[in-house]
């Protein structure tokens, strides 16, 4: 407060014009005694009366002088602490501030006389207010400014002592084990630095630099290897990567899931807290799950456990499930189930009706799905061990009305979980894993019937932050089949990227949702829902491969034609409840393969095809879509 | 998989008898909601690599696609032929027996996890149990909130059962909801 004042000083006024008006002002103290015990003991009030005088524009200049003079005299007083007893003991200087508080009014007063009382009274009010409002504001700035100045005087300062460090000590360091503290502090300051760069730069560095080592130095401490730090790198921001960095360290809260088929939460709740377990209910997204803080009794024995009254599930697995949304009498494929968390929610849901196939490769979890489905009481399932690309050719193709797929990732979301995946992954397995994600949600789409009269929706989810298993797997199924991304039903959660770096997704990619542990307290998530809008291929049969030939450029353009012909008789045969609908998906499936509208999937088309025979199949095919164009533009016309 | 022969399905319908005696009726004929049609089908026996399994009909016809080799579980196992060739039922039948039982013991709290361990049913933990047992028959163990346990033999009628000391057997422990954690790899 000191600093404000003396800024705010103005130039020192002329004592004697001061003196003669204190004591004529001295006549009316007996009204302002009150106001002076409060001041005495308020002292910071006091203190700020003097400068809001003085930025009384329309103050008389004697009162500005008074101001001034007081503002002195306190200043004095603020400088010697106790001095201020002494100065509030002087009554004559108590008088004067007392005088000024209730005197400005009366000043403006006697010199504003033209002036009706009540209407000098509300100017004075407002002029008050109006000054106080501008203190106020100003000191808000001079606080600004002082921590600006703090951060300035005190970075500098450090940073000084804080700089890169130099090749040779880092030598040094590497030398010995790792210095936890230095490194922790190292990694606090270049945070702060590179979160106001332009200011905190610290000396002679560039921002390369100060990245560069604080990847190694959060590699280093945390336990991770390079390339996942720079991969979370480039997903967050350096003050959120040490968020989820952070969160990564820490477990989840436990949480366990309601049977429905046996019980319902309330009851198992109750027998739970009398078995002395603490528990919540998860939140208010979810009527099954529940939250344990803690418990006396193993919550992965108790006798409800084994009745199977509930399963130990962590949060973010019910949502898939959520979003999939069974129906009763449905016929589902779990394409990855084990160890059944997911499949016996799935089940529960449907309340034992209709079929659930659940499906899943590796041999030794297959024990655990099954002991799971049958300690929960699941009826309705079929346990199978194919690899999930198989899956169309042995159950057929559009058989089922709903496909989950929880596909196997990298586990980058989880490694609360699994901390071996900070340092097991790396640039092939990512790549491995996007590949495998790709053909088993190829194989689910076409699990799937579109015609399904309650169903058609595939949900994928994988428990991994990565941006190549997650949105481009979403965005290569959207070229090569013919689904669209609906709403996943959960309102919370982060929408998914549509644009990353170099790659430019699908817009419809917005209705993806991620789920991040230091934002939902929830393991690491990404779902997506898909509903596939008719049974035809956009590419050739062979699914299975990821990169179009010559071939499959013929074969696709043939498909055009015949998809559009077996479209528009889907569409007759069809009942559709909801033409306009209908006509909708039908445009919007054409232009996806026109290209019109969407102009990217168009240009990556292009650049797929061969460039040998683009000329003259570009003819034909436009010749062709114009009089299918024709042809339903009059149909729609008719129908309207 | 394939349908229970003669033999094998009077050796399992006799195991059953033994828990549910005249409800087996009813197990074998209960109207099944399983499966994509909405109206109920039935249910039936399928046997698959030495696993009994009991099973709605439209399971049945769905599953034939999937070659013997990969085809795990059906609807409930109910029990297992051993390389003997005897037929035991396990624990995955306790809800359909749980649902049927003619002869039931409930367990008091404090020798509930004694039963879960694998003992056998000492008279000192016996809450309450049904009238007209007879030694040998099956009974089905629950706890006093009748929470399906297990199930065994009885090994005395329910008049002896009285008269014994608080630390003599009643019920033969044959299989219990604590094997999904001890008896895993067993499943």
């Amino acid at each position: 407060m000191v600093l404000t004042r003396s800024s705010k000083k103005a130039p020192k006024p002329q004592t004697p014009p001061v003196k003669n008006l204190s004591k004529a002002q001295t006549p009316p103290l007996s009204k302002a005694e009150k106001p002076q015990t409060l001041t005495s003991k308020k002292g910071a009030k006091s203190q700020k009366k003097p400068p809001l005088k003085k930025q009384k524009k329309d103050v008389v200049v004697e009162e500005e002088e008074v101001s001034d003079v007081e503002s002195e005299e306190i200043d004095e007083s603020d400088d010697g602490e106790k001095g201020s007893n002494g100065f509030f003991s002087d009554d004559d200087g108590e008088e004067l501030l007392g005088d000024d508080f209730l005197e400005g009014s009366g000043d403006e007063e006697e010199v504003l006389s033209s002036d009706s009382d009540s209407d000098s009274d509300e100017d004075d009010i407002q002029k008050e207010s109006e000054a106080i409002d501008r203190a106020k504001a100003k000191e808000e700035e001079d606080a600004d400014a002082e921590l600006l100045d703090f951060n300035k005087e005190a970075g500098p300062e450090e940073h000084e002592t804080f700089r890169l460090p130099t090749q040779e000590e880092l030598e040094e360091e590497a030398r010995g084990p790792p210095d936890l503290p230095l490194l922790q502090s190292r990694i606090k300051e270049i945070v702060r630095a590179l979160s106001n760069f332009n200011v905190l730069r610290p000396k002679g560095a560039s921002r390369k630099e100060c990245v560069e080592q604080l990847k190694t130095d959060l590699a280093s401490y945390y336990g991770y290897n390079s390339f996942l730090i720079g991969a979370l790198f480039e997903l967050f921001p350096p003050v959120e990567l040490m968020e989820i960095i952070e969160a990564f360290e820490k477990q989840r809260p436990t949480s366990i899931r309601t049977n429905t088929l046996k019980t319902r939460r309330r009851d198992l709740a109750d027998v739970l807290l009398n078995r002395g377990v603490n528990l919540d209910p998860l939140s208010k997204w979810s009527k099954v799950g529940l939250v344990v803080y803690d418990s006396q009794v193993p919550i992965g024995a108790t006798p409800e456990y084994l009745a199977g009254y509930y399963m130990l599930q962590g949060a973010s697995s019910f949502l898939p499930v959520m979003a999939l949304a069974p129906k009763e009498n449905e016929r589902i494929v779990d394409v990855a189930a084990a160890p059944g968390g997911k499949t016996t929610y799935v089940a529960a849901l449907m309340k034992n009706t209709g079929l659930i196939f659940a499906n899943e490769m590796k041999v030794p979890r297959l024990k655990s799905l099954t002991a799971n489905l049958h300690r929960m009481g699941v009826t309705n399932t079929i346990v199978c061990n194919y690899d999930g690309r198989e899956l169309p050719k042995v159950l057929g193709e559009r058989s089922v009305d709903r496909v989950l797929l929880d596909a196997p990732c990298s586990g980058t979301g989880v490694i609360s979980k699994d901390e071996s995946v900070k340092t097991s992954k790396s640039l092939e397995d990512i790549k491995r894993f996007a590949h495998l994600q790709k053909q088993l949600l190829l194989a689910a789409i076409d699990l799937v019937d579109a015609t399904s009269k309650t169903g058609g929706y595939i949900v994928y989810s994988t428990c991994s932050l990565m941006v190549a298993e997650n949105e481009a797997v979403i965005d290569y199924a959207l070229k090569k089949r013919n689904v669209q991304l609906v709403k996943t039903g959960l309102d919370f959660g982060q929408d998914g990227y549509r644009r990353f770096r170099e790659h430019r997704f699908h817009p419809s990619l917005k209705q993806t949702k991620r789920f991040y542990p230091h934002v939902h307290n929830m393991d690491g998530f990404f779902v997506a829902k898909l509903k596939k809008m008719s049974n035809m291929k956009q590419a050739s049969e062979d699914d299975d491969e990821a990169v179009e030939t010559v071939e499959q450029a013929d074969v696709s353009s043939d498909d055009d034609e015949e998809a559009e012909a077996m479209e528009e008789m889907e569409k007759l045969s069809v009942p559709s409840k909801q033409p306009k609908e209908n006509k909708e998906r039908l445009a919007k499936s054409k232009e996806k393969k026109k290209g019109k509208k969407d102009g990217k999937s168009k240009s990556i088309n292009v650049e797929r095809k061969p460039k040998k025979k683009r000329s003259d199949w570009k003819k034909e095919i436009a010749q062709a879509r114009e009089e299918k164009r024709r042809a339903m533009r009059e149909n729609s016309k008719g129908k309207q | 998989m394939r349908p229970l022969d003669e033999n094998e399905t009077t050796v399992v319908f006799e195991k059953i008898f033994k828990f549910v005696g005249n409800n087996l009726k009813n197990i074998v004929e209960n109207p099944s909601h399983e499966g994509p049609e909405p109206e109920a089908g039935r249910y039936c026996f399928r046997l698959q690599r030495n696993r009994v399994f009991y099973v709605s009909e439209s399971l049945v016809k769905r599953a034939t696609n999937i070659s013997r080799k990969n085809l795990i579980s059906l609807g409930t196992c109910i029990g297992k032929y051993t390389h003997a060739g005897s037929f035991h039922l396990t624990i995955m039948s306790l809800n359909l027996l749980a649902a049927n039982a003619k002869h039931k013991v409930w367990l008091k709290p404090t020798s509930e996890m004694s039963f879960l361990y694998g003992n056998h049913v000492l008279k000192g933990g016996l809450g309450r149990i049904t009238d007209s047992i007879v030694p040998g028959d099956g009974v089905v163990v629950f706890s006093m909130s009748d929470v399906p346990l297990g199930f065994g033999i009885a090994a005395k009628s329910t008049q002896d059962c009285r008269k014994l000391d608080p630390n003599g057997i009643v019920v033969l422990h044959q299989a219990d909801i604590g094997e999904y954690l001890r008896d895993e790899d067993e499943l």
